[in-house]
């Protein structure tokens, strides 16, 4: 009987004669903050799109809640529990941040075609849906502090936010394990402080299970629970934040080898 | 100022009461026009209505969901035969028989929208341009349908109202394109609507929140096919007589022109799109009759262009009008509408 809460078991996948990722395998549990690092190319967005079910992997499995997810749609995996952010955003640029965070609610709400078409007003089942579900979202954006962008299109707002609001997309779909692929990219200091809070905050707060990609050292060092630490697709150690760091392999895929 | 807020309030369907006055201003306009117009002028609402009704369906593939159609002639053409085959052959009343057209019409829209999950952009376009030409050969080779010789529309009868005038058709015509635009805006408004768009802008990102874009893609294509069903069936009792010919390739591309030219994803844009070009298609077809223009016209394609003269100028007017909108307002006449308001909100500043 599988009691882990999520399990990558030799995860393979080969693009034509790249084989981006190989044996990939680690366990998580729940409530844990665990980090992917690796120098760019390693493979660490492909794990993420083979977890969202974007990528179909050629040999592994991955099991979630002890149940295999290898082979599912991503529209499935979503309504198991697992969001993600995008390292480039993936946001509705044409419709404002309540909405794009209103899409995150899609598989908690139920309205469909008939019911759609006859929204008369609040009494009806879809105009009291909206309303719950939009109270919902209206707790994300206190909780992010997205207020003043609110009613904003979003392909507008400036890249910190953009983040900000696909993390709160995230955040609607009450996930159990969330997926957040460089969410301080391109950031400032300050920014990234206030992202690192967001983050304990969902781990402690919302009881989140996170599973962070993350070139930001001293951050990957300071709330992680365990790193993962692959190169050219194939893992090299797995251990606390101390550990990785202490680790000679780690150190030289880095910064290389000395002569 | 009253700043008691409501979620209902960025969904709701009249954002004032003063869009509420005007709503009803209106369709008070609306119903009394037919006592005050001439019949050509109703002749001329009921052929813009029904495009709008089309638009409208067309918008929301094209415009909310990123798909593209250049089939909807061919699901316009089984709403139209659909109608009169489902009164005449299987003695439906109108109201059952338009519905029923229509219904067969989404069949065929949702196993069209089958192949949008691996076919984009031209690939699609060739797919649906196929299934629009497909269609009206079947329909020409097939007896029941009447075949080249076309089939004549019935009279309708609602309960003891026997509609047989213009005007008549007119009422019924409007009351029916209010409810279908009415359900479309508050579609669009919920969770369905929100799925499309978020297919047209990040569909990967649609899929990881849950969407499933096999299903939305196909209810898109059904739910436009609907629409273009139910203006197909109404079209067959404004022109009393159908053949296979009325519904060509041409009239598919106009429908585009119309979503196009209004601005996609916008339902004031079809509306603004399907009036114009219905419009100008209608006022262009006696630009010969115009005086000195008319003759210029004449002299000048004589000479430089064909031997019969300007039989097909509205879509020279049509391509041109198309081409200026891409180049200089690719929101389409909804955006300009945008522009104007916000230059007057801000005037003079």
């Amino acid at each position: 009987m599988d009691q882990a809460f999520f399990r990558v078991d030799d995860l393979s996948i080969s693009f034509g004669g790249i084989r981006a990722l190989e044996d990939i395998g680690f366990t998580m549990n729940k409530g844990e903050i665990f980090s992917v690092i690796g120098p760019n190319g390693a493979g660490k967005t492909t794990l993420f799109n083979c977890i969202s079910g974007l990528y179909q992997p050629g040999r592994g499995d991955i099991v979630f809640k002890g149940c295999s997810i290898t082979r599912k749609k991503p529209d499935v995996i979503a309504r198991l529990g697992i969001a993600r952010t995008f390292q480039n955003i993936e946001l509705f640029s044409h419709m404002n941040t309540m909405e794009n965070i209103m899409l995150g609610r899609h598989i908690h709400m139920k309205t469909g075609l008939f019911k759609g078409m006859f929204m008369w007003g609040k009494a009806s089942s879809a105009g009291r849906e909206e309303i719950l579900h939009r109270e919902r979202v209206e707790h994300i954006i206190d909780f992010l502090e997205l207020q003043n962008v609110r009613d904003t299109f979003v392909g507008a707002l400036p890249y910190g936010t953009q983040k900000l609001i696909e993390l709160g997309r995230a955040l609607a779909l009450e996930p159990d394990l969330l997926l957040l692929d460089e969410p301080c990219a391109g950031m400032n200091s300050e920014e990234k402080q206030d992202m690192i809070f967001w983050i304990k905050d969902i781990q402690d707060e919302l009881g989140i299970s996170i599973l962070l990609i993350e070139h930001d050292m001293k951050m990957v060092m300071d709330i992680s629970d365990r790193v993962m630490a692959i190169n050219f697709g194939k893992p090299i150690t797995i251990g606390t934040p101390e550990e990785v760091q202490a680790d000679e392999q780690v150190l030289k895929a880095y910064i290389g080898e000395g002569d | 100022m009253d700043m008691k807020r409501d979620y209902y309030e960025d969904v709701r369907l009249f954002s004032s009461p003063a869009v509420v006055f005007w709503f009803v201003v209106l369709l008070g306009a609306l119903y009394l026009f037919p006592l005050f117009a001439e019949n050509y002028y109703v002749y001329v609402a009921n052929y813009i209505a029904i495009n709008i009704i089309v638009a409208t369906g067309l918008n929301l593939l094209v415009g909310y969901t990123g798909q593209i159609s250049l089939g909807h002639a061919g699901f316009f053409a089984i709403g139209a035969y659909g109608t009169i085959i489902l009164m005449a052959k299987a003695g439906l009343p109108f109201l059952l028989a338009l519905p029923g057209a229509a219904l067969i019409a989404a069949g065929f829209g949702f196993f069209l929208g089958l192949p949008s999950l691996r076919l984009e952009g031209p690939y699609l376009a060739i797919a649906t341009l196929g299934f629009g030409l497909t269609i009206t050969q079947v329909i020409g080779r097939v007896q029941l349908f009447g075949g080249r010789e076309g089939l004549h529309a019935p009279d309708i009868t609602i309960g003891s109202w026997i509609i047989d005038t213009d005007k008549e058709f007119y009422i019924l015509l409007i009351t029916l394109t209010i409810f279908l635009l009415l359900f479309m805006r508050n579609l669009i408004r919920t969770r369905v609507g929100r799925a499309f768009i978020a297919i047209r802008d990040a569909d990967i990102a649609a899929s990881t929140m849950g969407v499933n874009i096999l299903y939305y893609k196909t209810l898109a294509f059904a739910v436009s096919a609907f629409y273009a069903g139910i203006g197909g069936g109404l079209y067959a009792f404004v022109l009393k007589f159908i053949e296979p010919e009325i519904f060509t390739l041409m009239m598919s591309i106009m429908f585009l022109a119309m979503v196009v030219v209004g601005g996609l994803g916008s339902m004031m844009g079809s509306i603004a799109g399907a009036t114009l070009l219905c419009w100008l298609d209608l006022k262009l077809r006696n630009i010969l009759s115009i005086p000195y223009i008319g003759d210029w016209l004449e002299h000048l394609s004589k000479n430089w262009f064909s031997i019969t003269g300007v039989s097909n100028i509205q879509f020279i007017v049509f391509g041109t009008i198309m081409i200026l909108i891409m180049l200089f307002e690719p929101l389409g006449l909804f955006g300009v509408w945008i522009r104007t308001k916000k230059y007057w909100r801000t005037w003079p500043f």
